[in-house]
C-alpha cells in the first residue's frame, strides 16, 4: 500500500488529501501540520480582524469532514527531510516514511529588517495567531503604524481602523500599489482611505521601531522624523517556506521548482501551493501564485500525479476579487509591470504575472468610484481591472480567462465608446 | 409611468425569486464564510460554493443577503430551468 505523506494543512494540502482519498479508499495517508488551527480560511482572517465575522466562521471543515477523509494527522514542524531513505522527521514526533511526499508549507511573511523588528506589538498577518494577537494589542493601543504594500497591508489599515485605533500608512513611495494599480486607481484607493481617517505618509520610510520594556512605543523615519504609536503592522510581502526542500537538495529558485505535474527535481516528492514555483509550459517560464483557487488547484493535480495518474496543471488567468478600502475590485490577467518599492517579496494574494504586462492598447472609463480598465491585445483581452459597480467583472473573466477572440467588437473599444455596453452584447452573444 | 415602471420592476424582481437560485464561482471564493454566517435560515453557503453547487437547500428564500454581504463576487442568481414558461 503507498503511503501518502502531505506537509501543510492549508488549501493546498487539504485539496490533495480530498483527491488521494477518492482515488484511494484505503491508502495510508499522514498529514504533518504545525498550525494548531488546522484548515481555516486564511484570506477570511482580514473579515475576522476587521470584526465583520466570529473566529469560528473561519473554521471551513467540520469533525465530521475530517473523520470522513480517514487520515492520521501529526501535528508538529517538519524539521528534516531525507530523499534518499524517504525519511520526514517531525521533531519530537519522530520520523515518518514516505512513498510519495507533498509539501505545502505555504509562505511566511517578509520580517522587517531594521532595528527593533522583534519588539512586542510589531506584528503580520499570516495566520490565525497573528489575528489573534493583532486583536488583543489593539485592544491596549491608540496608534497604529502600517507598512508594506499590496492587498495585506490595506487589510491590515481597515482592520486596525475598524478596531478603533487611529491608523498612519507608510508609503515608500509617492502612490499605493504602483506595479498593479495604475495612477488613477492608486488616488482612488488613497482617498478613500483618507476619507475614513487613515493618514497617509508617502515617501516615507520606517528606520527603526522604538521601544521601551520590550515594547513598541514608536517609529524613527529615515528622515528623522518620530511617531508614537503601540502597533507597527507589517505587510511587505511573503516568502515560500522551503527551508525544508533547500536543506533535502531539492532545486529552488524563488520557490520550490516543480514541473508541470507538480513533480520536484526529486521524482517522489511533490511540491504545490504558494511554496511552488511551477512550470508553466505554454510560456515556458516558472511563476509563484500566492492565491486560494490556484492552490487549492494544484493541491489536486499534485495528488493525482502522486497515484501515477498523470494531469497537469495548466496556468489559468490570475484572479482576485477583493475589497479594497471599500471599493470591490476585480483584477484579471496582466494589468500592470514594474515593481512595488513596499513589497520586498510577492505579495499575499496575488499573482506574479499580474506584472507580465507586454505592449498594449489601454482603454479606461470612469465615472465617480467606478472603474474599468482594458488591457488589449491583437486579438485578445489581456487584464483587466474593475473597480466599483462589478456588473463587468464576471464577462470580463469569461472573455479573459479562455483567451477568447475579440475581434468581433475589438475595433469598438475606443476611447469614450460606451465599454460595459459593447462587452455586455458580446458577452451574451458568446454564451448563447 | 413611475408607478407602472415599479411595479414591472417588482414583478420581474417576484420571478426572479420564484424560479431562480443563487450560484457560486468557485474560482473565486476563499471560503470566509461571510455568506453562511448572514444567511437568515442558517443554510451552509459556504459549504455549496466549496464543492461548486447551486444553493438547491428547499430553504433557501433567494433573499439575497448572500449574495449582497459576500466581499469576493461569488455569488450571483441564476434563472433556473425547472419552471420555464410553458411548462406551467
Amino acid at each position: 500500500m503507498t503511503r501518502y505523506v502531505i506537509v501543510g494543512t492549508g488549501v493546498t494540502g487539504v485539496a490533495a488529501i480530498s483527491t488521494l482519498r477518492t482515488l484511494e479508499r484505503s491508502a495510508e495517508i499522514t498529514v504533518v501540520g504545525d498550525d494548531p488551527h488546522g484548515f481555516y480560511s486564511r484570506p477570511g482572517l482580514a473579515y475576522y480582524l476587521n470584526d465583520e465575522i466570529p473566529e469560528k466562521q473561519l473554521t471551513i471543515f467540520s469533525k465530521e469532514d475530517w473523520k470522513r477523509l480517514n487520515i492520521r494527522y501529526v501535528r508538529g514542524f517538519a524539521t528534516h527531510l531525507n530523499p534518499q531513505n524517504h525519511q520526514l522527521e517531525i521533531g519530537s514526533a519522530g520520523n515518518l516514511t514516505y512513498d510519495r511526499l507533498l509539501l505545502a508549507t505555504g509562505s511566511t511573511a517578509v520580517p522587517l529588517n531594521i532595528s527593533g523588528w522583534n519588539l512586542q506589538g510589531v506584528v503580520k498577518l499570516d495566520d490565525f495567531n497573528d489575528a489573534h494577537r493583532i486583536i488583543t494589542l489593539a485592544r491596549r493601543a491608540r496608534t497604529a503604524i502600517v507598512v508594506g504594500g499590496g492587498i495585506i497591508a490595506v487589510e491590515l489599515v481597515e482592520g486596525l481602523l475598524a478596531r478603533g485605533l487611529k491608523v498612519h500608512y507608510f508609503l515608500r513611495g509617492d502612490r499605493y500599489w504602483p506595479n498593479v494599480l495604475d495612477e488613477a486607481e492608486s488616488r482612488l484607493l488613497e482617498h478613500r482611505l483618507a476619507d475614513e481617517g487613515v493618514i497617509l505618509h508617502f515617501h516615507t520610510e520606517a528606520a527603526e521601531v522604538l521601544g521601551k520594556r520590550g515594547k513598541v512605543v514608536g517609529i524613527r523615519t529615515t528622515k528623522g522624523e518620530t511617531i508614537r504609536c503601540e502597533i507597527v503592522a507589517v505587510g511587505i510581502g511573503v516568502k515560500p517556506r522551503m527551508e525544508l526542500a533547500k536543506t533535502a537538495g531539492l532545486a529552488t529558485e524563488r520557490g520550490i521548482l516543480a514541473d508541470e505535474t507538480l513533480q520536484t527535481s526529486d521524482p517522489d516528492i511533490f511540491a504545490a501551493g504558494d511554496v511552488s514555483q511551477v512550470h508553466d509550459p505554454l510560456s515556458g517560464q516558472s511563476f509563484i501564485d500566492t492565491l486560494w483557487h490556484p492552490a487549492r488547484v494544484k493541491g489536486k493535480v499534485a495528488a493525482l500525479n502522486m497515484t501515477g495518474r498523470r494531469s497537469i496543471y495548466y496556468r489559468k488567468v490570475a484572479v482576485n476579487v477583493l475589497r479594497l478600502a471599500g471599493v470591490m475590485t476585480t483584477i484579471i490577467g496582466a494589468v500592470g509591470s514594474g515593481v512595488d518599492d513596499d513589497i520586498v517579496s510577492v505579495a499575499r494574494g496575488s499573482s506574479e504575472t499580474w506584472h507580465q504586462l507586454p505592449h498594449t492598447i489601454t482603454l479606461e472609463s470612469s465615472t465617480d468610484v467606478n472603474h474599468v480598465r482594458l488591457m488589449i491585445g491583437e486579438q485578445t483581452l489581456l487584464g483587466a481591472m474593475v473597480m466599483g459597480e462589478q456588473k463587468l467583472s464576471l464577462p470580463l473573466q469569461d472573455i479573459i480567462s479562455p483567451k477568447m477572440d475579440i475581434t468581433p467588437v475589438r475595433h469598438l473599444l475606443q476611447p469614450g465608446a460606451p465599454l460595459g455596453q459593447i462587452l455586455m452584447d458580446f458577452w451574451s452573444k458568446i454564451r448563447m | 409611468m413611475g408607478i407602472q415602471l415599479s411595479l414591472s420592476n417588482e414583478s420581474q424582481r417576484r420571478e426572479v425569486l420564484a424560479t431562480g437560485h443563487v450560484v457560486p464561482e468557485q474560482a473565486r471564493c476563499v471560503q470566509c464564510g461571510i455568506c453562511s454566517f448572514n444567511c437568515p435560515l442558517g443554510i451552509d453557503v459556504r459549504r455549496h460554493a466549496w464543492l461548486g453547487e447551486p444553493i438547491d437547500d428547499s430553504h433557501c428564500l433567494t433573499c439575497g443577503e448572500c449574495v449582497r454581504r459576500c466581499p469576493r463576487g461569488v455569488l450571483s442568481f441564476e434563472r433556473t430551468e425547472l419552471f420555464k414558461k410553458g411548462d406551467e
